[in-house]
């Protein structure tokens, strides 16, 4: 049971590592993100929240090939940390910095996938 | 909650000091029964009947105890309806023959006879000034050159000017009866005295003495004086008219009797003088008096009370006992009577839904009767009144025609709304006679008996309100300050006024350049990373 309990903590969330590409002066992550705390959070536009005051960032296109596909992210992802910096609470720009700061060439993010929290429940419910 | 805690204090008290007497299963008896009523009312009296000094409260007990052998036969009830001796119309007569006191009169015939008499020694002066010496010393003047005599003119325009201000200033009919005088006036007047009394003297003495020659000079002598007036005049001007006209203090006005209130901005005034604009303002902003609306609430008041005695058995027992007592006593009428399983707030509730559903009612019956009455009215042109074919009415009579198919329904509304004593037969007939005169709709008509007016409205033996008193702690002659209080009593109620200053205001500025208001859509922006 006790290992069942680590389990679930840990695969609620999802560690993603993603190398940018250089592409001319740009350094490239390969998806789209949307949300932020001033933003409108009109819950047609955002289908991936659960919660409709939910202003956190999510991933809303992935491009395919891309640096973060290919590293395991997926669309409808809420990034939830970006290098140790929170995303939870924070404006559209600060994700938007917090992602493309020109000296990094690896971005670390945690993030949360409710197909991940489904599967989750779903097993610990067979147990 | 807070009853119950005190309550089974008290009656722990009672149990106590009767534990011994033989009324002992009595005692419980009512010890059960009060605390079954306490536990019952949701009144949250927070009046605390101190545990005092037990000889007191067993005093107290024993009184009721003595009371509950017998208290059928003893109980008094108040039931508020003979309270009144005296009918309204017999107070208004009372207040009629108080306003035809002699001594205010005499104050004003004073005032104005004094004024008169300062006026004429203002405007006779200059003239005496230039008079005398051709009177008194003529073949030795010498003679009024080209400029004397343009000072001549001067002088003469210079008081045609005095007078008419002096009239326009002084000289209005008074609006009000003061109780104390016009302090302003009076340093104002003074002022005017000794200043001409000076210019006399100085003439007098330097020239009437010593019968001087030069006539230039006198005249140019009288032209100061009349120059020095013109100034007293203006400084008259700002002191008694200017200086109140910049709202300084926020007067709050409230009716004793039900409350209604406004509010004033006024300048820096006296006392009495603030009472005088406030009475001018209260005859057109208050709804008139109507003391038919105020018995329902004192017959409430009334039946609080009734059926609490409180009877003090144990005789005179000195004086500082009976203070005790009496305390003890009031503490004791108020906890029982909180105690009471009252239900007068229900009945107020229902009585009010009731009443507010008869009024509208019988509004809606006023209201077609009158717009029915109308149709039958219709104003005759020029043309057709030259081919008069009889039956053709003025005013007055077309009034009188259709008054009597509106007549009850009117009748009955406004004795449902308690405002028959307002308005008598004649006083409708000449109103409806105005309106058909000036084309007004029965709703402008109606105006006047379904709102209740400010006390302008209606007839002067309707006001209830003509003889004021000023009440107040400091001197009325005094002015405003921050947190004055005074009151206006009239015979059936009074005015309460409060002052307050209005606040000193800092304004700040800010600029806003025009082009900086500039706007973006938010949205659900998608960024590309």
């Amino acid at each position: 049971y006790n290992s069942a309990v680590l389990f679930f903590l840990s695969v609620f969330q999802q560690r993603i590592e993603i190398h940018k590409l250089r592409d001319g002066d740009n350094l490239i992550l390969g998806f789209s993100i949307g949300g932020g705390i001033d933003q409108d959070s009109n819950s047609s536009q955002n289908p991936f929240s659960e919660d409709k005051t939910d202003k956190g960032i999510y991933v809303t296109r992935v491009s395919k090939g891309g640096p973060a596909e290919v590293a395991g992210l997926r669309m409808g992802d809420k990034i939830m940390q970006v290098n140790g910096w929170d995303m939870t609470m924070v404006t559209h720009d600060q994700a938007r910095k917090k992602l493309t700061k020109k000296n990094e060439d690896v971005v670390r993010l945690l993030v949360t996938r409710k197909s991940l929290e489904n599967a989750v429940r779903q097993s610990m419910m067979q147990h | 909650m807070d009853t119950e805690s005190t309550y089974s204090g008290y009656s722990y008290y009672s149990g106590r000091s009767r534990g011994s007497h033989r009324h002992g299963e009595r005692s419980r008896d009512r010890h059960k029964s009060r605390s079954k009523e306490s536990s019952r009312s949701e009144k949250s009296v927070t009046i605390n009947a101190p545990p005092a000094e037990p000889l007191l409260g067993e005093q107290s007990v024993r009184g009721e105890e003595v009371q509950d052998d017998n208290w059928g036969e003893t109980t008094t009830a108040v039931t508020g309806t003979s309270e009144h001796s005296l009918s309204q119309e017999d107070i208004v007569r009372i207040s009629k023959d108080l306003d035809d006191s002699v001594g205010l009169d005499c104050k004003r015939y004073l005032n104005v006879a004094l004024s008169v008499i300062l006026g004429l020694v203002v405007l006779l002066t200059p003239l005496a000034f230039l008079i005398l010496p051709h009177l008194l010393w003529p073949d030795r003047l010498r003679t009024c050159g080209t400029a004397c005599e343009g000072l001549f003119i001067s002088v003469a325009f210079k008081l045609l000017i005095l007078l008419l201000a002096v009239w326009a200033l002084f000289f209005r009919p008074p609006r009000a009866g003061l109780p104390r005088i016009f302090v302003f006036r009076a340093l104002l007047a003074t002022l005017v005295l000794l200043f001409v009394l000076s210019y006399w003297l100085f003439y007098g003495v330097r020239i009437l003495d010593s019968q001087d020659e030069d006539y230039q000079g006198i005249v140019q002598y009288a032209v100061s004086l009349v120059d020095a007036l013109l100034f007293i005049h203006y400084l008259a001007i700002v002191l008694l008219e200017l200086r109140q006209l910049q709202p300084f203090f926020s007067l709050c006005v409230t009716r004793s009797t039900d409350g209604a209130t406004q509010h004033y901005n006024l300048g820096q005034l006296s006392i009495q003088r603030a009472a005088v604009v406030i009475l001018e303002n209260y005859y057109k902003d208050f709804p008139v008096h109507n003391p038919a609306m105020l018995t329902a609430s004192k017959s409430r008041a009334a039946k609080h009370l009734a059926g609490l005695k409180v009877y003090n058995v144990d005789g005179p027992g000195g004086n500082n006992a009976a203070a005790g007592i009496a305390q003890s006593q009031s503490r004791a009428m108020i906890a029982a009577a909180a105690r009471r399983r009252d239900s007068s707030h229900n009945e107020l509730y229902y009585e009010e839904a009731e009443h507010e559903r008869r009024v509208r009612k019988r509004r809606a019956r006023l209201v077609v009767a009158v717009e029915e009455a109308f149709t039958h009215i219709c104003r005759m042109q020029e043309e057709e009144q030259k081919k008069a074919s009889g039956d053709v009415m003025d005013p007055r009579e077309a009034a009188q025609a259709i008054f009597p198919s509106m007549a009850r329904a009117l009748q009955k509304y406004l004795r449902t709304t308690r405002q028959q004593h307002l308005h008598s037969m004649e006083s409708i007939q000449q109103h409806l006679a105005f309106c058909i005169t000036n084309n007004m709709t029965p709703k402008a008509f109606l105006e006047s008996y379904l709102t209740t007016g400010p006390t302008l409205q209606y007839g002067k033996d309707r006001w209830l309100a003509r003889q004021w008193t000023l009440i107040s702690e400091a001197s009325v002659t005094s002015g405003l300050k921050d947190g004055t209080i005074f009151l206006l009593k009239c015979i059936d109620f009074s005015l309460v006024v409060t002052t307050k200053k209005i606040p000193y205001i800092q304004l700040a500025e800010e600029f806003i350049d025009p082009k900086s208001h500039k706007f973006v859509l938010r949205l659900q922006s998608e960024t590309s990373v």
